[in-house]
């Protein structure tokens, strides 16, 4: 009997605001232990909780982009549990009025080969919801210790159906994610820093069965290869319970990345009932037509529409929008440069960006956002190129100064003396006679129809002018000449 | 013949202050040494700074010789429920559980309190998280009815009203959920105002019941309530469930808002249960309403008989939930005892509770467990809705609701405290303004003929604090209950 | 009147984190008991129809700006702190 996994994600974004959601002391990571803090994160006597406005424009914004119904109407519910990290020991969550229902993310699997692109999947989502982050636990020998300074963080939740087949499409729908988070000013996705979180559920079952098989749960998958590994570890583990004539269990697994080993997490000794109730010290929140339309047109465009787009209207090739695409502003630099440098050298643009430039950044180990190099000075540095007064050994070292110091090419051009020298048409006449004239074989073969003849000819003519003609004008110049010999 | 300075109002006391006839550090100590001379019978505080009553004492003289007086306020000692917020002082909720708690943070009352120049004397004692009708569940030990020291003040704010009952306070603070300041209130024979849901921020207020908590002031007068009124009210933006509603100048209304007023009386509350003088001394009440132009009518609030119940579910619900982060782990007690994390909850929270708290924590997460949600906390909700109809309907004839406020007089420490069932019933009549969300107050309508305090209950109208304590202004200034004394 | 079907009072004891002695538990079955076959009169209520009341007034869209306040210094966090150590709280381990 053949079988087929069932995969579904939840994956947890951190929104990247100034403060937390109920409470306005400040957001962040890597500060020194129980610094950010206040009466309310603690959950000291007495305190109540505030809604952060930035975050629900994150949410709903992270909603319109993956295509979510935004519920005219929700509200907050208390999920209660004790654990040390959950200072009210209960948290506030959305129980069964989400923010934002249905939707889906489109993944990208990988291509035949690397400069193909490969197939497109919409992966449906069940819901979003908004709820606040828990403190960290550090463990040591005999005690844990507790930091409160993750605690009441936004953090959306996202819950895919449980659409997803194998582990390819499970990294693939992470990735997505974390794209379009990055694109929409959301998140950081930084899995480092616990900004992007994901636990999978999942099941096989016999191929064509519509029943769901018995769920695995699986956590501590802490980085996007872990995503990928551990499920497909799973998959595996599962397929060889079953092969083995065993029974699964409904459990949750703890996976190791580093061991590539999976382990069930001691049952609970109770179960969970998390006594879900409408908070009463918050207010429902009310989505008119006028938020939405507002946080529409703050939307970016997705990262796969403008790939496609990039492809479409500027004809160059899928890998080099590849490179471009998961970087935003990256995407935009070579936009506005293309757009500057004008029809016919998009190509260019995106070798230049894709190649040169991040090979200049990583060696120096910047940020797009230090570059020195102006979109218009690299359209210019582009147009050099093409209109040949710039060749291309000599280009590299233009490139090299202007990323170095943020100068125009033309000024680099003109300082170091690297123009193509503005040829004499006199002379240049001269050259390409006596190059004809010297070279009776080669002028046969082009006489005869065999077009690359002529290049036999530039060598000398090249020589002469010590590498400085211009090589569009020399090209014509011969034909002009041939024409008439 | 003037009172002695303990038993003089907040009107009285800012009118010397500001003649320069006393000094606040004067009065400070007139309460102190009161404070102390009574404190071993009525057991009111929990706990209170003599030094640091006299340091906001002296500076508040200090304020008012630089010709900035904070106003009506300014250098009059209020103590408070110690379930407020103070910072830098114990905020114990009369539990175990915080017996050593510091509180870092202000409520926003305190702070309000303090821009208005109040000395803020002392942390009364109150049932344990609010919990009961007779502060008999205070882990610290009960309090006594100056009146009576053999019977309870009420509860729960029973500390805050037997300070100022005795004269060791000049206005004290309490909170509001099912009664607990208007009932303990009428059991010590004074004003307690309870207001509408939302006009009085709730930050730095011990959560008990979310959706019925109202922290409220006790005082001698229906002025001195105004008085603590307007300097405590207003949206606060650190609290949700505040309301942005314009302020009025409570004091200056009195004055200007004369009846007469369509009273309604609504006929379940006068049915089994009340005792007889209470019932006669409220017939009285509404005779006196009357007899000034007043016209009264029977209402009806047909679900009344569920009132009790639908609190008793919602109230420990939250309260459930609201007293989940009291586990040992980042403040409050921690057991000695615990061999993993699990006992150090289960421990911590039984060591730390008393019994009255923990009933309600189990009653509240059993209503809310897996499968009984709808039949319990969700139906309740839904009576709740049809509570407060009553109320609203009843008020498109009338203008204020008059009942009693307890259906006894003060009981006997020790009386109730074996039967929850018989303790709960003290609140029948204060129970359904806290689902309605509405603004009531108590104020002093007469005594037994064993001299025990009899309170009269007005309920007003969403927001109308103003109305309110006009109507109840316009009985006091006719009666002198509140010129009687306990005879401490 | 003893203990309704319905309150397995270890079962919420268990919810609600409270250690309680053998006494106590029939103690307080047995009043929590006589209230519940109180309440138990709720459910002759006709609330066909009817909402449940979540805010007595109800407002909505109750929030504020973004803007980051000052919070407690760690000595003020963890003035009231049972058990602490490099500025975090301790608890026994926890096996996750």
């Amino acid at each position: 009997m053949n079988y087929e996994a069932v995969i579904g994600l939840e994956v947890h974004v951190q929104i990247k605001t100034h403060s937390k959601v109920f409470t306005r002391v400040g957001a962040g990571f890597g500060h020194e232990p129980n610094t950010l803090t206040d009466p309310v994160v603690l959950a000291l006597p007495g305190t109540l909780p505030v809604m952060n406005k930035a975050a629900l424009d994150a949410i709903i914004k992270a909603g319109l982009l993956l295509g979510c119904d935004i519920a005219p109407v929700c509200k907050w519910d208390r999920k209660q549990y004790f654990y040390p990290d959950s200072p009210k020991n209960y948290q506030i969550s959305q129980y069964d009025q989400p923010i934002c229902l249905g939707g889906a993310v489109e993944i990208e699997l990988p291509g035949a080969a690397r400069n193909v692109m490969g197939e497109h999947k919409k992966i449906p989502l069940t819901r979003i919801h908004l709820e606040e982050d828990v403190g960290k636990l550090n463990h040591h020998a005999t005690d844990s210790l507790v930091d409160y300074n993750r605690a009441g963080t936004p953090l959306m939740e996202i819950v895919s159906e449980p659409a997803m087949h194998t582990a390819e499409e499970a990294f693939a729908y992470l990735t997505s994610i974390r794209n379009t988070m990055i694109y929409g000013g959301i998140s950081d996705c930084d899995m480092e820093k616990g900004q992007l979180r994901c636990d999978a559920n999942i099941s096989i079952r016999p191929i064509g069965e519509k029943k769901l098989g018995t769920k695995v749960e699986l956590k501590n998958l802490n980085s996007i290869s872990y995503v990928r590994d551990g499920i497909a570890h799973e998959i595996k583990r599962q397929l060889a319970v079953v092969a083995a004539g065993g029974k699964l269990v409904q459990e949750t697994r703890d996976y190791d990345g580093v061991a590539g080993t999976s382990q069930s997490l001691r049952s609970k000794e109770m179960a969970h009932d998390y006594r879900y109730f409408p908070d009463p010290d918050l207010m429902p929140v009310h989505v008119d037509e006028t938020w939405k339309a507002e946080l529409r047109r703050a939307c970016p465009e997705l990262p796969f529409d403008k790939q496609r787009r990039l492809i479409a209207d500027y004809q160059i090739p899928y890998t080099i929008t590849s490179v471009l695409i998961p970087d935003r502003a990256l995407s935009d630099f070579f936009e506005a440069t293309a757009q500057l440098a004008g029809p016919g050298r998009s190509q260019a643009v995106g070798n230049w960006i894709a190649n040169d430039l991040l090979r200049e950044l990583g060696a120096a180990k910047l940020p797009l956002s230090a570059s020195k190099i102006s979109a218009a000075n690299l359209a210019a540095l582009i147009q050099l190129i093409d209109a040949g007064t710039l060749l291309n050994a000599a280009a590299k070292e233009v490139f090299a100064t202007m990323f170095a110091t943020g100068e125009a090419p033309a000024v680099i051009v003109a300082r170091l003396g690297l123009a193509s020298a503005p040829t004499d048409a006199g002379e240049l006449e001269a050259w390409c006679r006596e190059s004809i004239a010297a070279n009776a074989k080669a002028l046969a073969e082009f006489k005869s129809g065999k077009d690359s003849a002529i290049n036999a000819f530039k060598g000398p003519i090249m020589k002469a002018a010590k590498g400085k003609a211009n090589p569009k004008l020399v090209d014509e110049t011969l034909r002009r000449l041939l024409a008439e010999a | 013949m003037s009172a002695p300075l303990h038993f003089q109002t907040i009107a009285e006391l800012s009118a010397k202050l500001a003649a320069g006839q006393l000094s606040a550090v004067e009065l400070t100590q007139a309460i102190i040494a009161r404070t102390k001379a009574v404190e071993p019978r009525v057991h009111a505080f929990n706990s209170f700074d003599e030094a640091d009553a006299l340091d906001q004492a002296a500076a508040s003289d200090a304020r008012r010789s630089a010709g900035q007086s904070a106003g009506a306020l300014d250098g009059i000692p209020v103590g408070l429920k110690d379930v407020i917020a103070v910072a830098g002082q114990p905020l114990t909720a009369s539990s175990k559980m915080l017996a050593n708690f510091v509180s870092p943070y202000d409520a926003t009352v305190t702070q309000k309190l303090q821009r208005a120049g109040a000395v803020l004397h002392g942390r009364l004692n109150c049932d344990e998280f609010a919990m009961g009708s007779s502060t008999e569940n205070s882990a610290f030990g009960p309090s006594s009815n100056p009146w009576d020291l053999t019977r309870t003040p009420g509860g729960s704010s029973g500390g805050s009203a037997a300070a100022l009952a005795a004269g060791a306070a000049v206005a004290t603070l309490g909170s509001d959920t099912g009664g607990s300041i208007r009932q303990p209130a009428a059991l010590c024979g004074l004003v307690g105002l309870k207001p509408t849901y939302g006009l009085i921020s709730r930050y730095g207020l011990i959560a008990y019941a979310s959706s019925l908590d109202q922290i409220g002031p006790f005082a001698r007068t229906v002025e001195d309530a105004a008085i603590m009124l307007g300097a405590i009210a207003g949206h606060d933006p650190r609290d949700s469930t505040s309301f942005k509603t314009v302020i009025p100048d409570y004091r200056a209304e009195l004055k200007t808002r004369r009846g007469p007023w369509k009273l309604g009386v609504p006929k379940e509350y006068f049915g089994a249960g009340l005792d007889p003088e209470v019932g006669a001394a409220v017939e009285k009440a509404i005779a006196f309403y009357r007899s000034q132009g007043c016209e009264i009518r029977e209402v009806s609030l047909p679900h009344t008989p569920y009132c009790l119940d639908t609190y008793y579910i919602i109230a420990t619900a939250e309260a459930s939930s609201n007293l989940a982060r009291y586990d040992g782990i980042r403040y409050g007690h921690r057991t000695s005892a615990a061999k993993d994390l699990l006992e150090v909850y289960q421990k911590s929270r039984a060591e730390g509770f008393g019994d009255e708290v923990k009933r309600r924590i189990i009653l509240g997460t059993y209503v809310l467990s897996s499968g009984y949600y709808d039949a319990y906390y969700l139906r309740a909700q839904k009576v709740r809705t049809l509570i407060r109809q009553d109320f609203l309907n009843a008020y498109r004839e009338v203008d204020a609701l008059i009942t009693p406020t307890s259906p006894i007089p003060a009981f006997k420490l020790g009386e109730k405290s074996a039967d929850p069932l018989a303790m709960y019933l003290c609140d029948i009549y204060t129970i359904g303004v806290n689902l309605a969300g509405l603004p009531a107050l108590s104020l002093p309508c007469g005594f037994t003929q064993s001299g025990l305090p009899i309170g009269l209950q007005l309920i007003g109208q969403p927001f109308r604090e103003a109305d309110l304590l006009a109507t109840a202004h316009a009985y006091e200034q006719a009666h002198g209950w509140n010129t009687q004394f306990p005879s401490l | 009147m003893s203990q309704p079907a319905e309150l397995n009072i270890d079962r919420v004891a268990e919810l609600s984190r409270l250690a309680l002695t053998p006494e106590e538990k029939t103690r307080f079955a047995a009043q929590l008991g006589s209230i519940l076959g109180h309440i138990e009169q709720l459910a002759k209520v006709d609330v066909t129809g009817i909402e449940p009341t979540a805010h007595a007034f109800p407002l909505n869209n109750v929030w504020a700006a973004d803007v980051a306040q000052p919070g407690l210094a760690v000595s003020a966090a963890l003035l009231n702190a049972p058990a602490q150590r490099d500025h975090m709280i301790v608890v026994p381990k926890v096996v996750d």
